[in-house]
C-alpha cells in the first residue's frame, strides 16, 4: 500500500466536495493500492491537523455547524511549508487579478517538491508558464483538470486520451451560470435581470456575477486550454471577450424561431482566443441546456469530438480532482 | 431587375471606359464592378464581373454595344445570391438608424439584406433584430459581416454571429 499524505487548502464548496469524495472512494483507492491520508484541512480561519490523518467526516460536520474547521491558528501557506506531506489539494477561491493565496500556495508547494492538484483558475490564468516550469524544475506533478469545465474532462482528455492527435481548435460552453441564464430566458421569455435574480436565489450565480456573465470566467478557462493544450503563453489580456448581459429575450426568441439558440461560446485555437454569444443551431452538439458545459475538440485524425458534463458543483468538480490524484499516484 | 455580367477586357489602358460607356448610354444602374486584374484569362484578357440594375429588354442592346466596343461578353445572368447568413443585432437598433445599417450592406452590390425581424419592447429597452444577409459567395458573406461589425461597433450594437463563421 502506498501512502499519499495530502493537505486540502481551501475548504469551501469544492474543498468539502473533495473530502466527501475521498470518504466515498476510500475503499476504491485502497483497492488500487493507495492510502490517501489527509493530514491537514485548512480554511480561511485556521486548520485541523493530524499526522495520522484527520477525520474528514468530523471536518465536514464542524464546517457545517460552525462555519470553520479551525482548531489551530495556522495558514495554508504555513502548512505547506512546515508539515511533511506529498500532495497539496489547492481549492482556495479564484482571484484573477493577483492569483490570490492560491498562487503563493502553489509556488511554495513546488519549492518543497510537493505535487499539486487544483481547481483554482487564478494562478494558472496569470502565471501558467512560471508555475509549470517551477513544478518541472522541482520534479513536482501539477494537475488542474478541475479548473476547466468542472467534472467534464477536457485537458486530460486532449493530452492523454487523444494523445498524438493535433488539436486544431476547441469550442464550447465553459460557464454553467451563463448557460443556465440563457436557457431560462428563452424558456420563460424573461429578461436577463429577472433570470439573473433567479439564478442567485438558486445559488447558480454568485452574489457578484460579473466574472461569469461578462465572460471573464470563460476567458480564463480558454487561457488555461490555450497554454496547456496548444502550448501557447497567453494571459487573460489576449482574449477578446463579450459577455451575455445585453442578450434580450426577444433576440433569443427570434433566433429560436429561426432554428437557433444563443449560447456564450468560448473558442480557442493557435491563432485566436475569443468569447462571445453565438447563434448555435438547435440540433448542434454544442446546443446543450441548463447548467451543462460542453466542449467540441476539432482534431486532426479523429475529426470532431464533443464532451459534455456538469461544469460546477462541489462533488462534480471534486471528481476531476480525484481523477488527477489517481493519475499521479497510480503509476508511481 | 438585377443582372450579373462577366466580361473580358483587353489588358491595355482605357478598356474600362469602353465597358462602362454602353451601360450609361442604356441607363443601366451600375452596382458593382469586380476587376480581377491579377487573374488574366488564358486569352490574356482581364476578367471583370459587373452587377447592374436594368430592365430585361435593355440587355440585348447593352450586350451589342459592349461587343461593338470590342468587349467580350462571356456570361449574362440574373444575379444570384448563393450564400446566406443570419445575424442577431441587439442595442438601440432603430434609434441608431436601421436603414443606414441595411444600406451599408446593400450598396456593396455583392450582398443584400433579404429579411429583417425587429422587436422593440419599449423606449429605453434594448431592441433586437434578426437580419438575413444574402451574398454571391462565402467570401462576400465574410466581407458583409466585416462591414456589419464596423457599423455595430460605431452604433454600440451587440452582434451575435453564427457559430460556424469567423467572428
Amino acid at each position: 500500500m502506498k501512502t499519499v499524505r495530502c493537505s486540502i487548502i481551501g475548504f469551501g464548496a469544492i474543498g468539502q466536495g473533495v473530502a466527501e469524495v475521498l470518504l466515498m472512494k476510500k475503499e476504491y483507492l485502497e483497492n488500487m493500492g493507495l492510502d490517501v491520508r489527509v493530514i491537514a484541512v485548512v480554511d480561511s480561519r485556521g486548520a485541523t491537523l493530524s499526522p495520522e490523518g484527520v477525520d474528514l467526516a468530523d471536518c465536514l460536520a464542524r464546517k457545517k455547524e460552525k462555519g470553520t474547521v479551525a482548531q489551530e491558528k495556522i495558514t495554508g501557506l504555513e502548512v505547506i511549508k512546515s508539515i511533511d506531506h506529498e500532495l497539496v489539494i489547492e481549492t482556495t477561491p479564484t482571484n484573477i487579478e493577483t492569483g490570490g493565496a492560491g498562487l503563493q500556495n502553489m509556488l511554495a508547494a513546488f519549492e518543497k517538491g510537493l505535487d499539486v492538484v487544483t481547481s483554482n483558475k487564478g494562478p494558472l490564468t496569470l502565471k501558467y508558464r512560471e508555475l509549470v516550469e517551477t513544478a518541472k524544475a522541482a520534479g513536482s506533478k501539477f494537475r488542474f483538470e478541475a479548473t476547466v469545465g468542472g467534472s467534464m474532462p477536457v485537458i486530460n482528455f486532449a493530452k492523454e486520451v487523444l494523445a498524438g492527435n493535433n488539436i486544431r481548435s476547441i469550442k464550447g460552453i465553459l460557464n454553467g451560470t451563463c448557460n443556465y441564464i440563457l436557457t431560462r430566458m428563452l424558456e420563460e421569455r424573461a429578461s436577463y435581470t429577472d433570470i439573473l435574480a433567479e439564478s442567485m436565489e438558486l445559488g447558480i450565480a454568485e452574489t457578484d456575477p460579473t466574472y461569469d456573465v461578462e465572460g471573464i470566467d470563460t476567458a480564463c478557462k480558454l487561457v488555461i486550454l490555450a497554454n496547456a493544450i496548444f502550448g501557447l503563453d497567453t494571459t487573460y489580456g489576449d482574449v477578446d471577450v463579450t459577455g451575455i448581459t445585453k442578450i434580450t429575450p426577444e433576440a433569443l426568441e427570434m433566433a429560436y424561431e429561426n432554428g437557433h439558440v444563443i449560447k456564450l461560446i468560448g473558442e480557442v485555437s493557435r491563432d485566436r482566443i475569443h468569447v462571445a454569444p453565438r447563434l448555435v443551431p438547435i440540433n448542434h452538439p454544442l446546443a446543450v441546456g441548463g447548467t451543462l458545459n460542453v466542449a467540441s475538440l476539432d482534431t486532426e485524425l479523429a475529426g470532431e469530438i464533443t464532451v459534455t458534463g456538469k461544469g460546477a458543483g462541489s462533488v462534480e468538480t471534486a471528481s476531476a480532482i480525484l481523477s488527477d490524484l489517481v493519475s499521479i499516484y497510480r503509476e508511481q | 431587375m438585377r443582372v450579373s455580367m462577366d466580361i473580358e477586357l483587353k489588358d491595355v489602358p482605357g478598356q474600362m471606359l469602353l465597358a462602362l460607356q454602353p451601360l450609361s448610354e442604356c441607363r443601366a444602374n451600375l452596382i458593382t464592378v469586380l476587376h480581377h486584374h491579377q487573374k488574366l484569362t488564358p486569352r490574356k484578357t482581364v476578367p471583370v464581373q459587373l452587377v447592374l440594375e436594368t430592365r430585361p429588354e435593355n440587355i440585348p442592346d447593352i450586350k451589342a454595344r459592349l461587343e461593338e466596343n470590342g468587349i467580350k461578353v462571356v456570361r449574362v445572368g440574373e444575379h444570384r445570391f448563393r450564400e446566406s447568413i443570419n445575424v442577431v443585432l441587439i442595442g438601440h437598433v432603430v434609434h441608431t438608424g436601421i436603414q443606414d445599417t441595411i444600406d451599408e450592406i446593400d450598396k456593396t452590390g455583392f450582398a443584400e439584406v433579404a429579411d429583417l425581424t425587429l422587436s422593440m419592447p419599449g423606449i429605453d429597452i434594448l431592441s433586437s433584430a434578426l437580419i438575413k444577409i444574402n451574398a454571391v459567395g462565402k467570401e462576400e458573406i465574410q466581407k458583409s459581416l466585416n462591414i456589419l461589425k464596423e457599423v455595430s461597433a460605431k452604433k454600440d450594437l451587440l452582434m451575435v454571429l453564427p457559430i460556424d463563421v469567423q467572428a
